[in-house]
């Protein structure tokens, strides 16, 4: 069975975000972009499918920017076999929306034929949380999201899902695709031997005119705003204290 | 040198940074306050080296290693230098003398330190003999077949987890027209041979954990096969090994230095006096220029003096300048950011106190900056006849 995994470029999560002066969005010149953590998962669990031996190749691609070239090869290191850049925008501000990917998407699978997809449930810039889903919608495949388990067992997989209250198991049928969520695993460093061989591993680059899909926004960014900054807290001396306190303020 | 770096390097240096962020600081503040690393925590980075395949990374691919060229691993070292040494020793790289190893000795000292195995310590310095090496007292003589060691050598790094040390001792003596001259052989010594006793040293101000200890020879006895190199070229193995090992200092240096501006910066976007951010007062501001001007410059003088020896040039003196600018360099870097900080710098809620501290050992250890300005100047005037 062959895995394929969407990774996105997107600014790292160490980075203190700044939003421009203008509020188009925030600043993203010389800041350090990285793979998205949750596509890091997704593709660590390809390759430990890989490694279980319930799949053959596993297959990352990433479209937005030339520069996601480094992500893929990210990718690669951590264990992937190949790469797909599909080069969709040439100006880094340019975020290529769900809609869009999940379009382009569903013709590499056209041409790929994976068994599985593994995705983000979302990337942290744009949080938008809906790539996997519109793809099995275009696919008419199922889908599992917010994966914290995933058992693939011939025909279908069982899918843990992390909902409001609690968990959820579903079993799907196979093909499907899965966005994991944060506790589906701890994603490995990529290692020394697979960072020179990296190198070495394919990545096709195509275009996302080579998929005929128009990639054109349809959403209207209206203003972006840094989030309210925390308030100071306040030092209580005793249990006692707390507890007045939090009567004070209605909390309890 | 051609600037910049390829894809694969900038991810051995993005991968060693973020094992580094993930697997070290967090240990950090308690191997600081205890000046103990747990030895469990100890074998767990060993361990997690190893999978990754960067332990021993400087040696090359046929022992073993992963056979990184000098400026990749300068890039290695850099990143770890953000680390605690304390720390960061577990994510071994054992000295590449070892490749001076011959016949069986690869076998009992070579691969195993290759492959976690075992860990070595170099010990040159005694307490009588620091700058000038050649002015060892520790000794050996024959006796039979064997050699007899004596003597007291101090200030021996990681010492307390080595399995063997790689020690220097004198020889005999030669006369020349400049007087006696002391003949140095290297010799490999098992822990617990017997005459052979370690015990703790001096509590540094420097790099807390990372231990320097106190080695005794007391009639140690030590057959031929202990013998790293030829009898009597003690100074060839050292020309040959441990020329590189300044490129250490000066990369570790860098990435610490970048990791207390790091903070530095931040701190004055967020700080607030007399109304406004202290980085909009040029008395801050141009620090934070002065430091990141600074430091870009010893991240560039240190690469390039790898990649000289890459390319088999001469780098003596190259190494010796980023040694020097490197590590005067990180002491400048951690005074300013404590200096930006205000009196939360001196504080242990932020780690720049410990970096001020583990600054100064920089300028003594592998050659002071005297002896590298020594060295420097050296090369400059000897061809002049001066
Ligand atoms: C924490 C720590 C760990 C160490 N780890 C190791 C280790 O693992 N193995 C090991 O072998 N050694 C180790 N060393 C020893 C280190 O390499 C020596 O401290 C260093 O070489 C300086 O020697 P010294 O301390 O005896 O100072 P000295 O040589 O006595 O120097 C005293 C002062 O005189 C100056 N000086 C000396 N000669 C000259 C000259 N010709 N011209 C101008 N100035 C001169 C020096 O620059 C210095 O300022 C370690 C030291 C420390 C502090
Ligand atoms: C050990 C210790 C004991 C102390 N004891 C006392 C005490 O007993 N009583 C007491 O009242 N205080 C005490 N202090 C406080 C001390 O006086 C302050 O730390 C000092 O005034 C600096 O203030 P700050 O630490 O808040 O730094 P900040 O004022 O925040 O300064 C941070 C940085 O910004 C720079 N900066 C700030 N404003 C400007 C400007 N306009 N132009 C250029 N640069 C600027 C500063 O020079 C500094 O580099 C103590 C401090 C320490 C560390």
């Amino acid at each position: 069975m062959k895995v394929l995994v969407p990774v996105k470029r997107v600014i790292d999560y160490n980075v203190k975000v700044r939003v421009k002066a203008d509020g188009s969005g925030v600043d993203l010149a010389n800041v350090k972009m990285s793979m998205n953590p949750f596509d890091e998962i997704a593709v660590e669990e390809a390759i430990r499918l890989k490694e279980a031996g319930k799949a053959d190749e596993v297959v990352a691609v990433s479209i937005g920017v030339k520069q996601a070239q480094e992500t893929l090869r990210t990718a690669l290191a951590m264990g992937a076999d190949r790469a797909i850049l599909v080069v969709a925008a040439d100006d880094v501000n340019t975020d290529i929306e769900p809609l869009a990917v999940a379009k382009i998407l569903a013709k590499i699978v056209e041409e790929e034929q994976p068994g599985l997809v593994i995705a983000g449930k979302q990337a942290i810039d744009n949080d938008m949380n809906a790539t996997g889903q519109m793809l099995s919608a275009l696919l008419g495949w199922s889908q599992g999201t917010f994966a914290s388990k995933l058992d693939i067992d011939g025909d279908h997989a069982l899918i843990t899902r992390e909902v409001d209250g609690g968990l959820q198991t579903i079993k799907v049928t196979m093909p499907t695709i899965v966005t994991v969520d944060l506790r589906l695993n701890e994603p490995r460093y990529a290692s020394l031997p697979n960072i020179m061989k990296a190198k070495k591993k394919p990545l096709d680059e195509k275009t996302a005119e080579d998929y005929g899909v128009d990639v054109t926004p349809r959403l209207e960014i209206v203003k972006t705003t840094e989030p309210e900054t925390r308030k100071a807290g306040e030092i209580v001396g005793s249990v006692d204290e707390l507890v007045a306190k939090l009567k004070e303020a209605g909390a309890v | 040198m051609q600037l910049g770096l390829s894809e694969e390097q900038e991810m051995i240096a993005a991968t060693v940074r973020r094992f580094v962020e993930q697997e070290i600081y967090p240990h950090e503040a308690e191997v600081e306050r205890t000046g103990e690393v747990p030895s469990e925590l100890a074998e767990q980075i060993k361990k997690k080296t190893l999978d990754l395949g960067f332990y021993a990374c400087n040696f090359p691919e046929d022992v073993g290693g992963a056979g990184l060229s000098h400026l990749e691993f300068a890039l290695v070292e850099r990143e770890l230098g953000r680390g605690s040494m304390a720390l960061t020793h577990f994510f071994g790289r054992p000295q590449n003398i070892l490749m001076a190893c011959e016949g069986e000795q690869k076998d009992r000292y070579l691969f195993p330190a290759v492959r976690g195995e075992r860990m070595d310590a170099l010990a040159m310095t005694e307490p009588g003999a620091g700058s000038d090496v050649r002015g060892m007292k520790c000794s050996a003589r024959r006796d039979g077949g064997d050699w007899i060691l004596n003597g007291t050598k101090h200030f021996i790094s990681g010492a307390d987890h080595a399995d063997f040390v790689i020690v220097f001792v004198a020889t005999g003596e030669d006369d020349t027209p400049k007087g006696p001259k002391k003949r140095i052989t290297t010799f490999l010594v098992d822990r617990g041979t017997p005459g052979f006793t370690l015990r703790e040293g001096y509590r540094s101000v420097s790099h807390r954990g990372y231990k320097n200890m106190v080695l005794e020879f007391d009639d140690c006895r030590l057959p031929d096969a202990q013998v790293l190199g030829e009898v009597d070229g003690g100074f060839a193995v050292m020309n040959e090994w441990l020329y590189a090992t300044r490129i250490t200092v000066a990369t570790m240096c860098v990435g610490r230095a970048r990791r207390a501006f790091d903070y530095a910066l931040d701190y004055a976007a967020q700080r607030e006096q007399f109304g406004q951010k202290i980085g909009k007062f040029q008395g801050v501001s141009f620090q934070l220029a002065d430091m990141i001007t600074e430091i870009d410059a010893a991240d560039y003088l240190t690469l390039a003096a790898a990649d000289r020896l890459d390319k088999g040039l001469p780098a003596n003196r190259e190494i010796a300048s980023a040694k020097l600018y490197a590590s005067e360099m990180l002491a400048r870097v951690t005074d300013a950011a404590i200096q930006v900080h205000g009196g939360m710098g001196l504080m242990d809620d932020y780690p720049l106190e410990r970096f001020w501290r583990d600054a100064r050992v920089e300028r003594i250890w592998d050659g002071t900056s005297e002896i590298q300005r020594h060295i420097i100047s050296r090369e400059l005037l000897r061809p002049l006849g001066a």
